[in-house]
């Protein structure tokens, strides 16, 4: 998927079939399961990774996020979408 | 609790061996060559309990393993447990026995992924391979039933001497079936595969072209299918961290519930593997001292004590060293630093010298009665 469908806030992101997030309780984390790897999201990527539900769009994540952690829509815009298209390239994501 | 039990974190893998039965005799089986017999095998209790014992534990993903998997009727009950459990279940099987009834139950139960081994892409040679005639074409099958139900699919190919030139056309396969990752995986001589080790090393120019065909795939493939490599470490000059360091993220349980930090490890002399059958997985995780006896890098010897790489590697792979020096604390001898390194250069020089391989098989070899 090239940059500019990517940039594209009407996309739906979602978590390809087959990956999990989830809270661990023994770690005290969040984690990102998928066949034959873990990934453990830090900071603004299990709030972007909380959003993702299949229903959102990704300028609706964006909108909440501004929203619930009061910062301006443009400085979070850009980074959001690097955010899931960097997810997208691990495979656990789809855009 | 020492320094080193309290910062030892959990594991985050449990590879359940359910069984070593299976109904192909692949000469590259990684299995220890004295397979237990399905009557030594845990009950579907003892099962249970270990996967809410490595649930609670920590353990993030299930691997269900054997041998064949499928051998046991109960593996899509252990499978609904898993994931009941939350954790991630991973179901790695030969296809044969994959039929409508079996996935419909494994999807019902909850299965997160299927990987599926094949032996070639030549139905004849894959057949012969894995000496079960009409097994390629049940595999076959088998990936487009899991496509099918949208279960992600791993197509796992074992590459050796016999096989790699045909690197390209598993690749293909893996898209054309619709594959979600493709593993390409140089054999491990570990048991039988280091029994017929002589037969299955490639060249070093199979393994450069085999190199090449995987890189071009990852480029072609991107996001849209994974293709993991697992390289053959006799051609490399570090060794393989091994199992991501010994007692450091998996436990292994063997078909009868010995504990293991991999599964080669029942191979090593001087050891007592807690069995599930007398200790929780928490006990075996952090108080057992064979678990504990190679944690870390403190047990090291030269050259990798004063090595630069040994965080890194870790020294190696604990199974391979006593494989090829008979001690089980050396350096691997896949390390080029390793004064040992000279067994895997004549290895390498000396296969092909003989083309055959014994197949995989119950019973082949037993222990000589004590």
């Amino acid at each position: 998927m090239n940059n500019e469908a990517v940039s594209d806030e009407a996309t739906t992101p979602r978590l390809r079939r087959g990956v999990k997030f989830r809270f661990d309780e023994t770690r005290q984390a969040w984690v990102l399961l998928a066949p034959e790897k873990l990934f453990t999201p830090e900071g603004t990527a299990i709030e972007v990774l909380k959003r993702v539900d299949g229903a959102r769009t990704l300028g609706e994540i964006i909108d909440d996020l501004a929203s619930v952690f009061q910062v301006p829509r443009d400085l979070i815009a850009k980074d959001v979408a690097a955010m899931l298209r960097d997810l997208e390239a691990k495979g656990a994501v789809s855009l | 609790m020492t320094a080193a039990a309290a910062a030892l974190e959990p594991p985050v893998a449990l590879i359940a061996e359910v069984t070593h039965r299976c109904p192909l005799s692949c000469a590259y089986c990684s299995n220890p060559l004295e397979l237990e017999r399905a009557g030594a095998e845990l009950d579907t209790a003892d099962w249970l309990r270990v996967i809410e014992e490595a649930a609670a534990l920590g353990v993030l993903h299930i691997h269900f393993t054997g041998g064949e998997p499928l051998a046991r009727r109960d593996i899509a009950q252990l499978v609904r447990r898993a994931a009941e459990r939350q954790v991630y279940t991973n179901l790695i099987t030969s296809g044969v026995q994959l039929g409508d009834g079996a996935l419909a139950d494994l999807c019902d139960a909850g299965i997160d992924h299927i990987q599926l081994s094949f032996q070639d892409v030549e139905p004849d040679r894959a057949d012969a391979s894995g000496g079960f005639t009409g097994g390629h074409a049940r595999k076959l099958a088998a990936a487009a039933r899991i496509v099918a139900a949208d279960v992600p699919l791993t197509l796992n190919f074992v590459v050796h001497k016999g096989n790699i030139d045909r690197l390209e056309a598993m690749l293909d396969l893996g898209e054309r079936l619709g594959a979600r990752r493709i593993e390409i995986a140089h054999v491990q001589y570990y048991g039988w595969a280091l029994l017929n080790r002589a037969s299955l090393l490639p060249s070093l120019t199979q393994l450069t072209t085999a190199t090449d065909s995987v890189r071009s795939a990852r480029a072609r493939f991107g996001a849209r299918i994974a293709v993991d490599y697992v390289v053959p470490d006799y051609f490399a000059t570090r060794p393989k961290a091994c199992m991501g360091g010994w007692g450091r993220r998996a436990i292994n349980i063997s078909p009868s519930g010995k504990a293991l930090p991999c599964h080669a490890a029942e191979t090593l002399p001087g050891f007592t593997f807690p069995s599930v059958r007398d200790h929780s997985l928490k006990e075996i995780w952090t108080a057992s001292e064979a678990f504990a006896r190679f944690r870390g890098t403190q047990w090291a010897p030269e050259p990798c004590r004063s090595c630069e790489h040994l965080e890194a590697d870790l020294g190696g792979c604990r199974c391979q060293a006593f494989a090829l020096t008979g001690d089980v604390g050396r350096t691997d001898p896949t390390c080029a630093l390793s004064p040992d390194h000279d067994v895997v250069v004549r290895a390498i020089a000396e296969a092909g010298a003989s083309g055959v391989a014994t197949p995989r098989r119950i019973g082949l070899f037993r222990k000589a009665a004590a």
